[in-house]
């Protein structure tokens, strides 16, 4: 993946810009032996790598602030990173980068379940979000799977998901205000716990702007009263054509679950084979979570029971205890770790239309042959959010290559069925070259207009989103 | 002038040199109007696919057509929009285009979000005559920045919108009211109560002459279940349950029936739940309470400045008809980046000039 040519400036200037980091900063809070910066060299997308500059951990908003205006200063680019668990190398540094990590503030500020918000620093962990609610009945709705390591921050940057936000939304949803630093080092406070915006929707931009717009260092989140119970169902089929099909006909028949997730049949060998979940043998499966009392449960359990029968399942199976929802789930939540048991993986994340499921698992079995990868298939179906996994061999020359050339082909395939390239990772670095496949030329002016405006000199996370051709001129200026 | 086509909206803001003033059905006449009118006209369905929940239409498509279509297929827009025409003595009819403009969201916003959180896709026309869109039209996008939210609730200044897409809910087969007498002073922690169960209310608000309200949609089975245990809840406000009958006071309350046709100046209020009765109380005149408090409709002396009058509070006041500016004023750093990306997206000042601020 192509990167800009770091500053020489900048480089042959390392000693002189830390000494000014620690002028504005704790001792403890800078790092710049090569040793240590070198864990911070990529997130979750590892096949990409760069040691930065130096790290700054900062612990207030007004340290964010100080570090930001001096490195705006030194015309210095920052990358900021919440936990680095990004599958799209959101936070992967370039050479010549300040990271600037948001691990050490994660406090909670504020609990109000009277007004039914929470207010925490940005580097909090979302598990550790509703952790502080839960005693007293309540959570925080967006569950990305990486919810036990990652932040609040990057999930504002990506705006991300879950399994669960078919009912309860993604996280620009559930976010209500944000503390936010340019920059430039000002500190703006944008939302609040009340439903709208008294101007422009700053907070709809900021939220999905992958950290281009400037640092989140604390949150305000919509919080909401756990539910009186949730039980899964699960439903095997013949094939992946017939799952989608129910899929579009249980969306149809007006029953909202809290979760529709789908499962072919080698994610579930693979799951089957690495933690025995008891998954039937089968073509395609799906997941429902219904949510409620024992009997409003029972009650859209039986209308998609109904609706399943239409479709001739190979299995359907409800779970009568509380330990069978669990191994339901086991399956499912272990897909991508058991898919990582048979070689490498690349996870796609483009989204369709809930109605072209059919055909677009078709033809990806398609490209998966004419490529000679397989692909195994878990994603978020309720929300037609795919999340096609590429199986290949890192060590072996050239399957990188191929693998990213077919993951492009297949989101090039969600964009043309009237979908996106990415539902809930983010553009990042790894996106970021196919953005003109689902842009033209004046929408990506539209979105660059945007930075213009927050980060003028274009120094935070500037080489993400927009293709650096397309960015060029401003990312020189 | 009147545009039918996003090509003709785009030879027409090429042209100009001087304000335009964008409307839709002219239903909202909030704040400052100069310029040259130009109607939004682009209008119908374009795509409607009920299996995928979404529904795309040009900006000028009336609301009601879009209710009407989507309610034959037994579907609704989750964010229950509100007609603002009789609260502001406005003839006309609104267009899904003026809705998203204005961000106008019903009861249903605290439960399933406002109008941008269902707005999926948007394509409009920027100041110097662009085509651009944004989202698309499925339910889960993060590609590129989202400029869809920004464009919800801008009011025509950064662009004017030509074409708007929507996720849709299924419309909940049944639904139930409890209705309690309860005084506006206690409003928000009553409507609290119900809004802290676990039995998912989906509207929340009080209203003179009926008092607090609750309401619960879904299954008819579920619903019944939860009214019976919410009234369990609520029991020391004596809760009436109210079916079907009930359904209508929604409507009321989310257009401001009780102020509708009166003599004074209206406003709105957007702050924290609990404040609402604060803020009612210190503005003394009638009210009428909405998103559990969160929202508040105020009519108030003819040339009272609310906003002094009801400090402090937190959020935002908005002067729907009255001799004050509409839109609170911002504090200075998110002034001058909303002023800055309207200078970007409209560089000519076409737009609805003076509007926001």
């Amino acid at each position: 993946m192509e990167m800009p040519v770091p500053s020489a400036k900048v480089l042959a200037d390392k000693a002189r810009i830390v000494k000014r980091l620690r002028k504005v900063l704790p001792r403890d809070a800078v790092i710049d032996d090569p040793a240590e910066t070198r864990a911070y060299e990529c997130d979750a997308l590892s096949a990409y790598r760069c040691a930065p500059l130096a790290v700054v951990l900062p612990r207030t908003t007004e340290e964010v602030a100080a570090c930001l205006k001096l490195l705006h200063e030194l015309r210095v680019p920052v990358v900021p990173r919440g936990a680095g668990t990004s599958l799209a190398g959101g936070s992967m540094p370039s050479a010549d980068a300040v990271v600037l990590g948001l691990a050490r503030m994660n406090r909670v500020l504020e609990i109000d379940t009277e007004n039914r918000f929470i207010r925490v620093e940005a580097g909090r962990t979302n598990l550790s979000v509703t952790g502080a609610i839960e005693g007293q009945g309540w959570f925080y709705a967006p569950d990305p799977s990486s919810q036990l390591a990652c932040a609040i921050a990057g999930n504002i940057g990506m705006n991300s998901g879950g399994a669960h936000c078919l009912k309860y939304g993604v996280t620009t949803n559930n976010l209500m205000g944000v503390t936010l630093v340019t920059m430039q080092g000002e500190v703006v406070t944008i939302g609040g716990p009340w439903c709208d915006a008294g101007g422009l929707d700053l907070l709809g931009v900021i939220c999905g702007s992958e950290g281009q717009l400037g640092v989140v260092t604390e949150a305000t989140l919509r919080i909401l009263r756990q539910p009186e119970g949730a039980r899964p169902v699960l439903i095997g089929f013949g094939s992946n054509e017939v799952a989608g099909a129910c899929v579009a006909d249980i969306i149809r028949a007006g029953i909202l679950p809290v979760a529709i997730e789908f499962m072919d049949r080698p994610c579930i060998e693979a799951t089957e084979a690495f933690c025995h979940a008891g998954y039937p043998d089968c073509e395609a499966l799906l997941i429902v979570e219904c949510e409620g009392s024992e009997a409003e449960i029972a009650e859209q359990l039986g209308l998609i029971r109904q609706i399943a029968t239409r479709h001739d399942p190979v299995e359907f199976r409800e779970a009568q205890s509380p330990d069978e929802a669990k191994r339901i789930w086991l399956g499912r939540k272990s897909a991508f770790g058991a898919m990582g048991q048979k070689g490498d993986y690349m996870c796609l994340d483009g989204t369709i239309p809930v109605s072209a499921l059919p055909e677009v698992l078709r033809r990806i079995s398609e490209i998966s042959r004419a490529f000679g990868l397989e692909v195994g298939n878990v994603f978020h179906a309720g929300d037609g959010n795919m999340h096609p996994l590429i199986l290949y061999n890192a060590n072996e020359p050239g399957q990188q290559e191929l693998c990213e050339r077919m993951g492009a082909e297949i989101l090039k395939l969600c964009v043309e069925a009237g979908g996106c390239l990415t539902g809930e990772h983010g553009v990042g670095l790894e996106k970021r070259d196919l953005m003109e496949v689902q842009f033209a030329p004046e929408d990506l002016e539209a979105q660059m207009r945007v930075k213009d405006v927050f980060d003028p000199a274009w120094l935070l996370n500037a080489a993400k989103v927009f293709p650096l051709r397309v960015s060029a001129a401003r990312r020189g200026g | 002038m009147r545009v039918t086509r996003e090509s003709e909206l785009v030879e027409v803001v090429r042209a100009a040199t001087a304000p335009l003033h964008i409307t839709g059905g002219g239903t909202r006449p909030v704040g400052r109007g100069e310029g040259a009118a130009l109607q939004v006209a682009i209008s119908g369905i374009t795509l409607y696919e009920p299996g995928a929940l979404t529904l795309i239409a040009g900006a000028g498509t009336p609301l009601r057509v879009v209710e009407e279509a989507v309610a034959a297929e037994g579907q609704r827009l989750p964010f229950e929009p509100v007609r603002w025409g009789a609260l502001l003595g406005a003839a006309g009819e609104s267009t899904i285009g003026g809705v998203v403009a204005a961000n106008v969201s019903g009861p249903r916003r605290i439960q399933a979000g406002a109008c941008r959180d269902s707005l999926i896709g948007v394509r409009f026309v920027d100041g110097t005559g662009a085509a651009v869109k944004n989202g698309g039209r499925v339910m889960k996008n993060v590609t590129g920045y989202d400029l869809v939210k920004l464009m919800a609730g801008s009011w025509g200044t950064l662009g004017v919108l030509s074409e708007v897409a929507f996720k849709l809910l299924p419309a909940a087969p049944a639904q139930a009211s409890l209705v309690m007498d309860v005084p506006l002073a206690v409003a928000a922690k009553v409507l609290a109560a119900a809004l802290g169960s676990p039995f998912d209310v989906s509207g929340a608000g009080w209203m003179p002459g009926v008092g607090a309200m609750v309401r619960l949609e879904g299954l008819a089975e579920s619903v019944a279940y939860r009214a019976g245990r919410l009234a369990e809840v609520l029991a020391p406000h004596a809760p009436k349950i109210l079916r079907d009958e009930g359904a209508g006071l929604w409507r009321d309350l989310g257009e401001g029936k009780p102020l509708q046709g009166r003599r004074g100046d209206l406003w709105r209020f957007s702050v924290k739940p609990s404040e609402g009765p604060l803020v009612a109380a210190r503005l003394g005149g009638e009210v009428v309470l909405d998103w559990g408090g969160g929202l508040v409709w105020a009519l108030v002396t003819e040339g009272t400045d609310a906003r002094a009058l009801a400090a402090p509070y937190s959020g935002h006041a908005t002067c729907l008809r009255g001799p004050f500016a509409a839109f609170e004023p911002e504090p200075a750093p998110l002034a001058a980046l909303a002023r800055g990306l309207r200078a970007r997206f409209d560089p000519k000042g076409l737009f609805n000039p003076g509007k926001m601020g």
